[in-house]
């Protein structure tokens, strides 16, 4: 071969690998960040208190995992529950979130997760009751949990019985418990949520999984300035 | 070149390059110990924090003359020895050049004791210090006086403590997917989010997991000790200075390690007793449904947790179930 | 070549067996057995342990659950190496010995086919070893800007959180495993022989099985990422090993195949350096890098074991439901935390010792004078690899150990910096009114001081137990090694390969852009790590995607300098490319004038080395010695004498 057709050779491999390089990182910036943010910031007038519903559904065949427990959220602009756990919030601003929990419960692990932490007078609603501690040993157990640790918020979401819901997103048909409280949210950073029960099955102790993936049963709170 | 002065410039080579490290060393030395010294990491907010600062010191005391030696030797050579420079006389080998019985013993002795010397100053300071902040694990050999008392009594549920008596505040560390909790034994063993600290007090950290290995670093504390299933890893500091500081997990831990971290109060004594007497009675609640304080938990394999262990199987050693089948 | 009959009886005449002929091949020989075939016999053993692991696991209670089959991916990786090494022909002697059969004698290819296909020639190895170790560093090099890049911003985040702990993982473990043999395996392979005199290795055979156990190795570990990669970092900590997703196994699988490899080519070069010596090469005339050798030798031979059965209980307790690892059931975390650094810590010696044994091969070229204390270079190497057992425990100082293992390991941790600082003192005496002749190599070596230096004196900091509060698990240690590791181990490969690449290849590298390579190199690698130590001292963790908000000028510093140093390579890449394929210029036999024996062969080296097999009698160290003794007895050929400071290698009677 010429040296013009080594130096050809060679260049057309290395952008061969290139391409390869490009494509692998595409596919690793995954969902969530940047570009999978559901954006909350305009859905209501500055300083009004933005209204953040999201549901907790059991193992029930949502998405690439039909194995694994989820949170959805209700889109504020679309009203459709997306599959998506990072959410664009303004700063200082009052959130109110409902949770529509469809999930079984059990104990927790740690019944420090019991109590509600961090919201607006520590307290809040299950089906319209308040309350601010909750014995995951009685009743349906604790299904999952809301918290966003770095903030020290932390609320407890009731199990239910009776026949859960089969396919997600769920509708009120299935049985269901409906919690609502509130938290204001700090300057503008970036703010990791979870839950704290344990409830990826098949993994030792319930965190592997769904817990440890980006979109089911955690997430990042992107807290923005609203101009 | 003459034998004579060829003679010379050997000498010459090697004195000047000890005379430029002699002036060399003792200004670092100077420089770093009085203008940077006091304020290396991480402060001097505990006890273990000044120990460890003076330990860091002197090793960078003794370290710096070896760095500066090695660097101009480098340069030194670079610059004198070059074969670009017309006036280096040509390289001669043979066996004076392999080798120099002088060079080398002095080399290993030198070596040997600065290295040895080091490991007895750490392991003096290590015994100094109680363990310097570090994990000893379940059954530690360095303890403040006192320590042994208050852990015992804290186990027992007798444990107390208050201001102004001197007592040894253990404090356990619950270290979970992806946060830290705090007990404290001797007001009833409730469970926080928040680290407040009593000041000048020697506090005995007693650090478990519920699950994999995390590891508490209370930065300006200068306290590390991982956190393990099912082991108590002790660590001990005295707090010496009011203050905030920060702990941060520091050992990975799954997805969420980087976010593992809250800040912590060091406070006066009486402010300490209002906070834990409050927030005592306030948690009183939540604090009957928690499993009675102990040294380690192990978590309920089985419930929401998956089970990924099939649903039959006991745990082997049950010290205390947490979790599910609690005393009504 | 075949092998000529009327070849002068010789002293170590190492003519294959008679019963196994060696027949001749045809480049273009597509059916035959070559990396191609590995390929495809790769994949079909992947297939085939998928569907089993499915047909065995699929009714298991927590397979179900979690819907993700920890043992089709373990039965999967472990028929595709199979299937690679069938595939590319590594089990036909072996498989045909054991069942009996005469083993067919292997096909001797010539011409650029060689590279592709499983060859004995340990010059090709060499060669094939040189390609796979770039290409594990590269994509580790290239894991390490997607680091750097998060960690540009602590609140804005490019890659969602389990994303980024993917990489870091990912990152890791390519860049340990690649660089427990990116010495031994290029250089150690291509010339140990050569060095001591032979005209192969002890066991051709298992060196280029251990090649191609390489690289099934890193196929292995990078299919990490399309199982979801695995969360532990490259220390792989129980019991969030055991949580993790199926990427797991790939590492744990990955471990025990590189393990293997590592065995078997530590094995192989031990065996080759202990007995295949030319005659009158006593242990006081081997070359110091051999002595590096089979100091790494030993350590890959004795520790590899250990991380291959460290990777087994992980694997059960991940697919066999064991509980090595998991306290709940007898098991404990402290268990793999004491194999993995049992095996660990040596493992952090195979990478600096063959360092070591580069630049004490280098610099004496270069300052034309012997290498200073040679005995003591020798000692400290093996010192090293002695003790290298004897410290592990350093790594978990905190991790609530015994605590009267902790003043005991910092003891011996602080020993073991004794032989190692034997080949400062080796160094400095050499350079000692030398006229040093600043080629790319020697550059790359005295980086290597420089750097070895800050890593060395930050691992004193890290052996004290109260300082180790201060600096594990942050960003103080992780400087340390890098410098240690890319510092002293990487910058003396690239020293190396700049060194050998004319003898390997037949070719000049361009020293212009050899010297760019190393200037960019070496200044941005300090402008990146050095920062490091500081970030660390001020409190911010390993392996997180989130940090201090007064921290972000120093990561952002050390980030724009990775990027910089990343580009760097790109110099050596061009570099590479234009000498070696592009424009070569040939290179005359002894380019650099060095005394070694691997130098006095023709270029390119005949197939077996040596005309006849020299007789040694002397060490190869004899610059500038007025009266120096010949360095061997080459039988038929002019005797080589020791060169005088004079540098004209292609004057025949000097």
């Amino acid at each position: 071969m010429s040296k013009g057709g080594r130096l050809a050779t060679v260049l057309g491999l290395f952008l061969v690998v290139v391409g390869l390089v490009v494509w692998a990182v595409a596919s690793l910036l995954n969902p969530g960040v940047p570009g999978g943010v559901v954006n909350f910031t305009n859905s209501q007038a500055a300083g009004q208190p933005v209204q953040l519903t999201v549901q907790t559904v059991g193992s029930i065949g949502f998405g690439a995992h039909p194995s694994w427990v989820s949170y959805l959220v209700k889109n504020p602009t679309t009203g459709k529950w997306v599959h998506d756990t990072s959410w664009e919030l303004p700063a200082h601003t009052v959130i109110d979130m409902t949770v529509y929990q469809y999930d079984s419960g059990s104990p927790l692990r740690n019944q420090e997760w019991g109590q509600v932490q961090g919201t607006i007078g520590d307290t809040a609603t299950l089906n319209g009751t308040s309350f601010s501690v909750f014995n995951s040993n009685t009743g349906n157990g604790v299904g999952h949990t809301f918290a966003i640790p770095t903030l020290n918020v932390s609320v407890p979401m009731v199990g239910v019985s009776g026949n859960p819901c089969a396919v997600a997103p769920c509708h009120f048909d299935s049985p269901h418990n409906i919690e609502k409280f509130s938290f204001k949210t700090p300057g503008p950073g970036s703010y990791n949520w979870q839950c704290f029960v344990p409830c990826a099955l098949g993994y030792l102790y319930g965190n592997g999984g769904a817990m440890s993936t980006q979109n089911y049963m955690g997430g990042e709170l992107e807290v923005v300035s609203q101009s | 070149m003459t034998p004579e002065s060829s003679m010379g410039s050997e000498e010459n080579h090697f004195r000047r390059i000890v005379i430029i490290w002699v002036v060399l060393s003792i200004a670092g030395d100077l420089l770093f110990w009085f203008l940077v010294g006091p304020h290396i990491p991480p402060g001097r907010m505990t006890s273990s924090a000044k120990d460890d600062q003076l330990d860091f010191n002197i090793l960078m005391v003794i370290g710096l003359p070896v760095v500066i030696g090695v660097f101009e030797w480098l340069a030194y050579a670079g610059i004198k020895w070059n074969a670009r420079n017309k006036d280096t006389p040509e390289s001669v080998g043979g066996p004076r050049a392999a080798g120099n019985k002088r060079a080398e013993v002095s080399w290993i002795v030198i070596t040997s004791v600065v290295v040895i010397f080091l490991a007895g100053f750490g392991t003096v300071e290590l015994y100094v210090g109680s363990g310097s902040g570090g994990g000893e694990g379940p059954n530690p050999i360095l303890q403040p006086a006192g320590a042994v008392q208050a852990e015992t009594a804290a186990l027992a549920g007798t444990g107390t403590w208050s201001p102004n008596s001197n007592e040894v505040l253990p404090v356990q560390v619950i270290g979970q997917q992806w946060k830290f909790t705090y007990r404290y034994p001797t007001f009833g063993g409730f469970e926080s989010s928040d680290l407040i600290l009593p000041v000048n007090t020697v506090i005995a950290f007693n650090v478990t997991s519920l699950d994999v290995i995390h590891s508490f670093w209370a930065y300006q504390l200068e306290v590390k000790a991982d956190a393990n299933p099912q082991i108590n890893n002790v660590a001990f500091t005295r707090t010496e200075q009011l203050g905030s500081f920060e702990v941060r997990c520091g050992e990975l831990c799954g997805i969420w390690h980087g976010a593992m971290f809250n800040p912590g109060h060091v406070v006066s004594q009486s402010a300490f007793m209002t906070w834990a007497t409050s927030t005592e009675s306030k948690n009183a609640a939540n604090t009957k449904i928690l499993p009675p304080f102990a040294w380690t938990y192990v978590p309920d394999a089985n419930g929401a947790d998956g089970g990924y262990y099939p649903d039959n199987v006991v745990p082997y050693s049950p010290v205390e179930v947490y979790g599910s089948k609690q005393p009504s | 070549m075949t092998i000529s009959a009327e070849r002068p009886v010789d002293v170590e005449a190492s003519v294959p067996p008679a019963n196994v002929e060696a027949s001749k091949g045809r480049a273009g020989d597509w059916l035959s057995q070559h990396i191609g075939t590995a390929i495809i016999c790769g994949f079909l053993g992947y297939i085939l342990g998928h569907w089993l692991g499915n047909y065995i696991g699929n009714t298991y209670g927590n397979i179900a659950n979690s819907g993700q089959n920890s043992i089709a991916v373990t039965l999967a990786l472990l028929f595709m190496v199979i299937g690679w090494l069938l595939g590319i022909g590594a089990l036909n002697y072996p498989l045909a010995k054991m069942i009996g059969r005469q083993p067919k004698g292997e096909v001797e290819y010539t011409g650029w086919s060689r590279y592709f296909r499983y060859n004995l020639d340990h010059k090709v190895v060499g060669i094939q070893y040189v390609v796979a170790v770039l290409g594990f560093f590269f994509t580790g090099g290239l894991l390490a800007m997607a680091i750097r890049t998060e960690l540009l911003n602590p609140t804005v985040h490019v890659f969602a959180a389990d994303t980024y702990i993917k990489i870091v993982s990912e990152h890791g473990t390519i860049m340990m495993m690649m660089a427990s043999s990116v010495v031994v395996g290029p250089l150690g392979n291509y010339f140990v022989p050569l060095m001591i005199g032979s005209r192969r290795m002890a066991f051709p055979r298992i060196e280029a099985f251990s090649l191609w156990t390489f690289v099934a190795g890193y196929f292995v570990i990078f299919s990490a990422l399309f199982f979801g990669g695995f969360p532990t970092g490259w220390t792989g900590y129980a019991p969030l090993q055991t949580q993790a997703g199926p990427g797991m196994i790939s590492y744990l699988f990955g471990f025990a195949v590189i393990s293997v490899g590592m065995m078997t080519a530590g094995f192989n070069l031990a065996v080759t350096i202990i007995n295949y010596r030319a005659p009158g090469m006593t242990w006081s005339r081997v070359p110091v890098f051999v002595w590096s050798m089979i100091a790494t030798a030993a350590l890959l031979t004795l520790a590899s074991p250990v991380l291959f059965a460290a990777g087994t209980f992980g694997i059960l307790d991940r697919t066999a439901q064991t509980a090595f690892y998991v306290a709940e059931h007898g098991g404990s975390s402290y268990l793999w935390e004491n194999l993995f650094w049992f095996f660990g810590h040596p493992e952090v010696y195979i990478m600096a010792l063959p360092g070591f044994g580069i630049v004490g091969e280098i610099i004496p070229v270069f300052c034309r004078k012997p290498l200073f204390a040679y005995r003591i270079a020798a000692a400290g190497m093996i010192g090293v690899s002695l003790l290298s057992f004897f410290v592990w425990q350093h790594h978990i100082f905190q991790s609530g150990i015994d605590p009267d293992m902790r003043p005991l390991f910092m003891l011996t941790t602080e020993l073991i910096s004794i032989p190692t600082g034997f080949i400062f003192l080796v160094g400095m005496g050499t350079l000692y009114k030398a006229r040093i002749r600043y080629e790319v190599p020697m550059l790359f070596c005295m980086a290597v001081y420089f750097n070895f230096l800050l890593g060395g004196v930050s691992g004193v900091f890290l052996s004290d137990v109260p300082v180790n509060v201060t600096v594990h698990g942050g960003f103080f240690v992780l400087s340390h090694f890098h410098y240690t590791i890319m510092g002293g181990l990487i910058f003396a490969f690239f020293g190396g390969l700049y060194f050998w690449l004319p003898k390997m290849t037949g070719r000049t590298t361009n020293k212009k852009l050899g010297l760019w390579h190393f200037w960019t190199m070496f200044v941005f690698f300090n402008l990146t790590f050095f920062p490091m130590f500081v970030i660390g001292l001020l409190g911010q963790p390993r392996r997180v995607f989130t940090y201090a908000k007064n921290l972000q000028g120093l990561n952002d510093f050390s980030s724009v300098s990775a990027f910089c140093l990343g580009a760097s390579f790109l110099i050596f890449v061009a570099n590479l490319m234009w000498s070696q394929f592009i424009a070569p210029e040939k290179s005359p036999s002894n380019p650099w004038d060095s005394l070694g024996l691997e130098w006095q062969t023709a270029t390119p080296i005949p197939a077996y080395n040596f005309e006849r097999i020299p007789v040694i009698m002397t060490d190869p160290y004899h610059y500038s010695e007025v009266g120096a003794p010949v360095l061997a007895d080459f039988g038929n050929a002019p005797p080589v004498h020791a060169a005088s400071a004079a540098t004209d290698s292609t004057d025949p009677d000097q």
